[in-house]
């Protein structure tokens, strides 16, 4: 081994397996780990113990801005800055500069959930030591993996792979960095 | 990664054989043949590797000629002017609005698959929704040309969005019609952050598929760098959910804000308060109408008849049937509102110049026949009797008539819109002003255009993108429940 690996990875077969290797890896306390699979795997995050994830504030903070942008964008144009009668209607009702500021909750609702599950996952990324692994080009086709980082404080060359093989995993192998 | 089209799982892992739950709680699978997950992708994909078939390169040169046809039309429309349509007075609204709307009208069901279907757990959906989202893309993009055209001046359409301009005038948004534009552009948009969430982690199946340097790239720029990490999967989940969360209310307002355009005017016909329902439940009708023009013969073209299965297009049947005969009931429920209200415009609107047919109707009543009698009919025929052909089972599962009918869905939708648009305005109130619609060649090519467009683009999407979502049908499957004995499930359930 040259330098460093980045890290080391088991395969499996079933997602059975992958979430029973899951608790396993988690209940022994490792926190530079992660699953890889071609689909969510139902009970998978409990199995890995993640939290609920945090993508709803970003929406919800999305549609709030998009309501007020909304119902002042269309106070300050029709009430302000161009007042115009029409039809004898009051210069600014909250009833009709409804529908535009509902659709500008949505629309901003929408990129906030976007772009906030983009930042929580800090995608794009161009590049990654795993993509770079011809083995892992399957983990979009029918494989699941599991990947504990070197740089895992309970990380140990020996110990972590017996863990990996103990669970029954068939192909282990390590990622360079 | 070896094309195996023929392998199922028992194949493969010739060592799972499990027994599985009891017959009588196992559900029915959502992919036929018992197909491995990998068997899923190596399908789909072929779709997009294999050779370009003979049928995509004719229709695509066709969609193409129209396509042109349509930037031809356009462009003589903005060198000449609205004129060369059939529009004058009284019928200001003619082709123009009517193809708006039911293009819009036609998107609707691609949202309704992808998130009302979806909220609902609608498990079946993950094999249609991709194509659905597409089609209410293009057809989005469609409609919007209608609206932007129809203003004559194109060069002045971004006056339309409040953006400060040298004479300190802003639009006002007192008019449905403002609020139309923030409906439409902002449907468009989370259409389109809609579907290419769904289909950043296909991408990369696509780019740890990818065979050629063009493909490694374009795949892999535009999958982003997805690894399939379930820590990025947890996020992308709940943004799945809140999109389908936000697209739903989108959805149901955006045909709400186009049937506004109609009703808060106040013409006979289109000043009730029925309309945003109905033109919804019409949206979805027809928009299902046009999944099934699509997906029907697709399915047996890319050989996907595993995937989207005969049940696939059951169900899209049994939604038409209940779409339409919603609509069926708000015919049926203006036409008794207008004998009801007593009011004589309406009256005379719906069974003098909608209804009276010369056969029966208006003979009967000692009138005249209304001038577009067959439209109104046909309208009839088309949304309220047609659907009702899905009640039967050998109907909802022999294709060739599913296809027939669903031509007619589109059909009778589009005659749907030209029956309120020109009927209401044809006949005003001063008799003096009554005049006969009929549209130009102009209008008809402009019309035929937009399915150059439409087409041109749909054709585009099936041998670039994967039509069918690969991760989310993999999901459904029994082989990805790690609770179901075929996802590796040891017996009792335990993992």
């Amino acid at each position: 081994m040259p330098a460093k690996p980045y890290a080391i990875m088991a395969e499996f077969e079933t997602p059975a397996a992958t979430l029973h290797a899951a608790e396993k890896v988690y209940g022994a306390g490792f926190r530079n780990w992660d699953v890889f699979t071609p689909f969510p795997v139902h009970g998978m995050d409990r199995a890995m113990g993640i939290k609920n994830s945090k993508v709803g504030w970003f929406s919800f903070i999305g549609g709030c801005t998009g309501y007020m942008t909304g119902m002042l964008l269309i106070w300050f144009t029709n009430a302000v800055d161009y007042r115009i009668v029409i039809g004898g209607k009051p210069m600014f009702s909250p009833f009709s500069a409804f529908p535009p500021s509902y659709e500008l909750t949505i629309l901003f609702g929408s990129f906030g959930a976007l772009l906030g599950m983009l930042f929580l996952n800090r995608l794009p990324r161009l590049h990654h030591p795993l993509l770079k692994n011809r083995r892992f080009a399957l983990a979009t086709h029918d494989r699941f993996y599991v990947v504990i980082e070197t740089s895992d404080a309970k990380f140990s060359d020996y110990e972590t792979r017996r863990l990996l093989e103990s669970l029954g995993s068939r192909h282990i192998e390590w990622v360079e960095e | 990664m070896a094309q195996t089209p023929t392998s199922t799982l028992a194949e493969e892992q010739p060592g799972l054989r499990v027994q599985g739950p009891p017959a009588e709680l196992e559900r029915e699978p959502l992919v036929n043949n018992n197909r491995s997950i990998g068997w899923i992708s190596d399908r789909i994909a072929s779709v997009i590797e294999g050779p370009l078939p003979g049928w995509w390169k004719i229709c695509f040169a066709i969609s193409v000629t129209f396509m042109t046809v349509c930037f031809g039309m356009i462009l003589y429309l903005m060198s000449t002017g609205v004129g060369i349509w059939g529009n004058q007075h009284p019928v200001m609204w003619g082709w123009a609005i009517i193809n708006f709307v039911w293009w819009i009208g036609i998107g609707h069901a691609g949202t309704l698959i992808s998130a009302i279907l979806f909220l609902l757990r609608q498990r079946w959906r993950t094999s249609i929704n991709r194509a659905a989202e597409a089609m209410t893309i293009f057809a989005v993009m469609c409609a919007g040309i209608f609206p932007l055209i129809h203003i004559g001046r194109i060069w002045f359409g971004w006056w339309l969005f409040p953006i400060p301009n040298s004479q300190s005038i802003w639009p006002q948004f007192r008019s449905p019609l403002m609020w139309d534009v923030f409906a439409v552009s902002t449907y468009f948009t989370v259409s389109v952050l809609f579907w290419y969430m769904g289909l950043i982690p296909d991408l990369a199946v696509m780019r740890d598929r990818a065979k050629t340097k063009i493909r490694k790239f374009g795949y892999g720029l535009f999958s982003l760098g997805w690894t399939g990490s379930n820590r990025h999967w947890s996020n992308y989940e709940k943004a799945y959910l809140i999109l389908a969360g936000l697209s739903t209310p989108l959805v149901l307002s955006v045909h709400s804000i186009v049937s506004l355009d109609f009703s808060v005017s106040q013409l006979p016909g289109w000043h009730t308060t029925i309309f945003p329902p109905y033109f919804v439940a019409g949206a979805v009708y027809s928009g299902f109408g046009m999944v099934l023009t699509l997906l029907v013969p697709l399915r047996r073209l890319l050989k996907l008849e595993d995937i989207i299965t005969v049940r696939h297009v059951e169900l899209m049947c049994k939604v038409t049937l209940a779409t339409g005969s919603i609509v069926g009931y708000a015919y049926a429920m203006e036409f008794f509102i207008a004998w009801y209200s007593g009011n004589p415009y309406e009256k005379f609107l719906f069974f003098q110049n909608r209804a009276a047919d010369p056969f029966i109707i208006a003979p009967l009543m000692h009138i005249k026949p209304a001038p577009y009698w067959w439209g109104f009919w046909t309208m009839v025929i088309c949304n309220v009797v047609v659907p009702q052909f899905f009640w039967f089972k050998r109907i909802r599962t022999s294709m060739f008539i599913v296809f027939f009918l669903s031509i007619l869905v589109n059909i009778g939708m589009w005659f749907e819109r030209f029956v309120i648009v020109v009927t209401s305005l044809q006949r005003e109130f001063l008799p003096a002003n009554w005049s006969y619609y009929s549209p130009t060649w102009a209008d008809i090519l402009q019309y035929l255009g937009t399915f150059g467009l439409f087409f041109t683009f749909f054709l585009l999407f099936l041998r670039y993108i994967p039509l069918i979502a690969i991760a989310e049908v993999k999901g459904v499957t029994p082989q990805a429940d790690p609770h179901h004995p075929l996802g590796g499930a040891k017996p009792g359930g335990k993992h």
